[in-house]
């Protein structure tokens, strides 16, 4: 959190700060109070080296002094301007709808109100001196914690705990102390430390203005006004308080950003990346559209999610990809495209599109060789523009066409998915599609190019089964028509049963089975063949209990030196925890890591 | 339960369409349907969650399961803690045991009260949540896409748990969900909706088996299957 020279001077002033509050009335206490006729209104000399001010008092020495009270004072305010304002932001969703409303209404006119204003208003109807300012300041703060604390609370309110929470009949003050307010704690503080510097700065303003702290005492404000008068003759009496209060402002200010940037990203620690399991890049297969050996992707800390896995896909095949949530068969797609997020490191013996080393081609060479279609067509497709637009934008980039012939060809490409009146759609903005056909759009998008390979990321999941059903006999049509190779990645094993020519199983970051798709109800190891009992299909018996696997997956920093399946695997024995079992033929294009699937077929 | 001519409307747009539908003791009622055929607006009309016409009656403690059991539930809460909040009524000391049997219910062991949702697969988190709806002894449980957000290696699991809830306690289920292949060994009735409108109610052999709807048919169709 501290790397940045920001974050870090933030916390040095911050500290500096509250040391200054613990140790300075004690040291310079006296001095501060020292009356000394012989030595009124002077400007800066050795012995007083910001001055004196009219009783001939050391500056430097009341400067010092005033830290305590001014930081006492700034944190008063900011307490009593968080506590009003959580209390104002938290009551909405306690109240009836009716008062609910007024409470919201009257924090949006106080949001609208000028600060300032709001505090001189308060302190002069509050009375004049500390009490009437530190209640100023934390009433010009308050509104912008009740706004904040609304919005957030809103928030958590729509979640589907809170949701539970009320059907099961949890009164609502329960719900706000229990569900609401520890969700939203962390960016509550975050802005508490912000709003102390604001109250420190607010407060010495107020003192400036002579609303604030009055004679005997004093804080920064006061001893600011009181050399304001002289600043002309002897600038440096002003100079010492001024800086007194911009550097903890700036203190406060930066410690609290930064901790709302740590805060809001928690970073991995840093280790060097586990290097490829083989170097060994062998013979590139020939005529293979998609050729990859030995992918890893490692993330710092050693966390492995993609393990070696080798892949490879023929002109106009269908390559299924399944595996749970975390096997890492989506990270093994971005490998390829060249999408992994930072700070992940991708390792290859060999990464080759198109029979050249994808390390070789230019951006734009991918760009049109390889086409990506995910889950969530919307995320491909900007909001603001035109669907047409936005194909046609990937003729213009990648293939230098003009404005007009890109056009035409984007309506074409929609046609050719089967989006009715093409023309029409190509001048509709994303949102006034369906599902299903922004997902063709997404498809026509990667058909502007001549793709070799199509990489679809679950590409049916968020659509309904006769959706669903549409968009894989599209992709099916254009890969035979193009005779590009297809990885299709999919959690459900019937979808890519039913689509694929081919089908990986991924387990742990690792391929534990390659198989025909057509002979996948044949599988061989225990993992695949417990997939397919836990899925129900139309013909399952109902009058059984449906089969589901032990256990968990493990995380991909849990995973040891013997087969990751092992634990929740039937067959596991001594041998399967000791080491891991090597990916084997097994009959004809069938590979399976197995050791007691493979050393008793061959003994 | 009974749901009587039930209407919910969204400003011009009719969501649900007067829909009258029965879901008997102990029986599982599947409700399927496309996105934006309204069955999800029925659901929360049931639970009281978005205004409607028309009645409901014979369920007066409706308890639903969320979809995401990532989201359903706090974060912050230690599991017995979530499951406790059904619990409110009853006195303090008498909680820690009730919970504990709630979870014995969903077969997780006791010891998963002290733990976070974080530290769970998410089978076992739709587990707790199950437990936490039982706690309110509800007679109508509305499981709202209950396995869609999980893996095929754990739903098998959930969905035998809503069997065995339907076998040992008796409790009326409003199945929701877009998998007919799940909603067909989960249920014993299949409601089949279309644009807000109840097309098709049966039992489930006769409408997976001979369906008297095209639309029925058409969703039965586009079901994947594995070639064997």
């Amino acid at each position: 959190m501290f790397r940045t020279p920001a974050a870090v001077a933030g916390a040095v002033l911050v500290a500096a700060m509250v040391v200054l509050a613990v140790i300075g009335p004690p040291i310079w206490g006296e001095a501060a109070e020292h009356i000394d006729a012989g030595a009124i209104l002077q400007g800066s000399s050795a012995a007083h080296p910001l001055g004196t001010d009219n009783l001939g008092r050391d500056l430097l020495a009341r400067v010092l002094v005033a830290g305590r009270y001014s930081l006492l004072l700034a944190l008063a305010a900011a307490l009593i301007g968080a506590t009003a304002g959580i209390v104002l932001g938290a009551l909405p969703s306690v109240l009836p709808a009716r008062p609910a409303r007024l409470v919201t209404g009257a924090v949006n006119a106080l949001v609208a109100f000028p600060g300032l204003l709001l505090a001189m208003f308060t302190a002069v109807v509050a009375g004049l001196g500390a009490r009437g300012a530190v209640l100023g300041i934390g009433a010009a703060i308050a509104p912008g914690f009740a706004r904040l604390t609304q919005t957030l609370a809103a928030s958590v309110a729509g979640a589907d705990y809170v949701s539970a929470a009320r059907m099961l009949g949890v009164p609502r003050r329960r719900i706000l102390a229990r569900h609401v307010l520890p969700n939203i704690a962390e960016p509550l503080i975050l802005h508490l430390t912000q709003a102390l510097g604001g109250a420190l700065l607010g407060l010495a303003g107020m003192s400036f203005l002579g609303l604030g702290v009055q004679p005997p005492s004093f804080d920064w404000g006061r001893l600011l006004f009181d050399g304001f008068g002289r600043i002309y003759v002897t600038p440096e009496v002003a100079l010492g308080p001024a800086l007194a209060v911009a550097l903890a402002g700036i203190g406060f200010n930066l410690l609290g950003d930064a901790l709302a940037r740590g805060a809001a990203r928690t970073s991995a620690p840093r280790t060097k990346a586990v290097a490829p399991e083989s170097a060994d890049p062998g013979e590139p297969e020939p005529g293979a559209v998609l050729d990859v050996r030995d992918l890893t992707v490692t993330f710092p800390g050693g966390v492995t999610p993609v393990r070696g896995v080798s892949l490879s896909a023929a002109p106009g095949e269908i390559v299924g990809l399944v595996g749970e949530s975390g096997s890492g068969k989506s990270l093994t797609a971005a490998a390829i495209g060249g999408l992994v997020p930072y700070p992940g490191v991708v390792g290859h013996a060999r990464l080759r599109l198109d029979g050249r080393d994808v390390a070789g081609l230019s951006r734009k060479e991918l760009g049109t060789s390889l086409a990506m279609v995910f889950q969530d067509p919307m995320a491909s497709l900007n909001p603001a523009l035109k669907v047409g637009g936005q194909l046609a934008e990937v003729a213009v980039v990648h293939q230098g066409a003009t404005r007009a012939e890109a056009r035409a060809r984007a309506v074409d490409r929609l046609g050719h998915v089967h989006l009715p009146e093409p023309g029409r759609q190509a001048r509709r903005h994303p949102h006034e599609l369906s599902g299903g056909m922004r997902q063709r759009a997404v498809i026509a998008m990667g058909l502007m190019g001549t793709p070799r390979l199509i990489i679809a990321d679950e590409p049916t999941t968020a659509l309904d089964v006769t959706v669903q059903r549409q968009i894989l006999r599209l992709l099916r049509e254009v890969t035979e028509e193009t005779g590009s190779a297809v990885l299709f990645i999919s959690h459900d094993i019937a979808v890519v049963g039913e689509l694929c020519d081919r089908v990986v199983v991924m387990y742990a970051g690792r391929v534990v089975e390659e198989l025909p798709a057509d002979r996948l109800t044949d599988g061989a190891h225990p993992y695949t063949r417990a997939l397919i009992a836990s899925l129900p299909d139309m013909d399952t018996d109902r009058s059984l209990p449906l089969a589901s696997i032990p256990g968990r997956q493990p995380a991909p920093a849990e995973v040891g030196d013997g087969c990751a399946f092992a634990p929740r695997c039937p067959l596991a024995t001594d041998a399967c925890a000791a080491g891991r079992p090597p990916l084997v033929e097994h009959g004809p294009a069938h590979r399976v890591a197995c050791w007691e699937v493979t050393c008793t077929s061959t003994a | 339960m009974h749901i009587d001519g039930l209407t919910v409307r969204f400003g011009a747009f009719t969501a649900v369409d007067s829909v009258t539908l029965e879901v008997p003791p102990g029986r599982i009622v599947g409700l399927v349907g496309e996105s934006g055929s309204g069955k999800s607006s029925l659901a929360k009309a049931v639970c009281g969650l978005v205004p409607h016409t028309g009645r409901v009656t014979g369920a007066s403690r409706v308890q639903m399961v969320f979809q995401d059991p990532y989201a359903s539930l706090d974060p912050r809460m230690r599991v017995g803690e979530s499951v406790a909040e059904a619990l409110l009524r009853m006195p303090r000391q008498a909680r820690a045991a009730e919970v504990e049997r709630l979870l014995g219910l969903v077969s997780l062991p006791a010891e998963a009260a002290g733990r976070y949702p974080r530290e769970l697969s998410g089978g076992q988190r739709q587990r707790v949540a199950i437990a936490r709806a039982l706690g309110a002894e509800p007679d109508l449980l509305v499981a709202d896409e209950i396995t869609s957000a999980l893996d095929v290696s754990v739903q098998g699991a959930v969905l035998n748990l809503v069997r065995s809830l339907r076998d040992r306690l008796g409790l009326p289920i409003l199945f929701i969900s877009h998998n007919l292949a799940v909603v067909r060994y989960v249920c014993d009735e299949v409601a089949v909706m279309h644009r807000g409108r109840l097309v098709e109610h049966g039992p489930t052999e006769d409408v997976v088996g001979s369906p008297g709807q095209d639309y029925t048919r058409t969703l039965l169709e586009a079901v994947p299957r594995l070639r064997r």
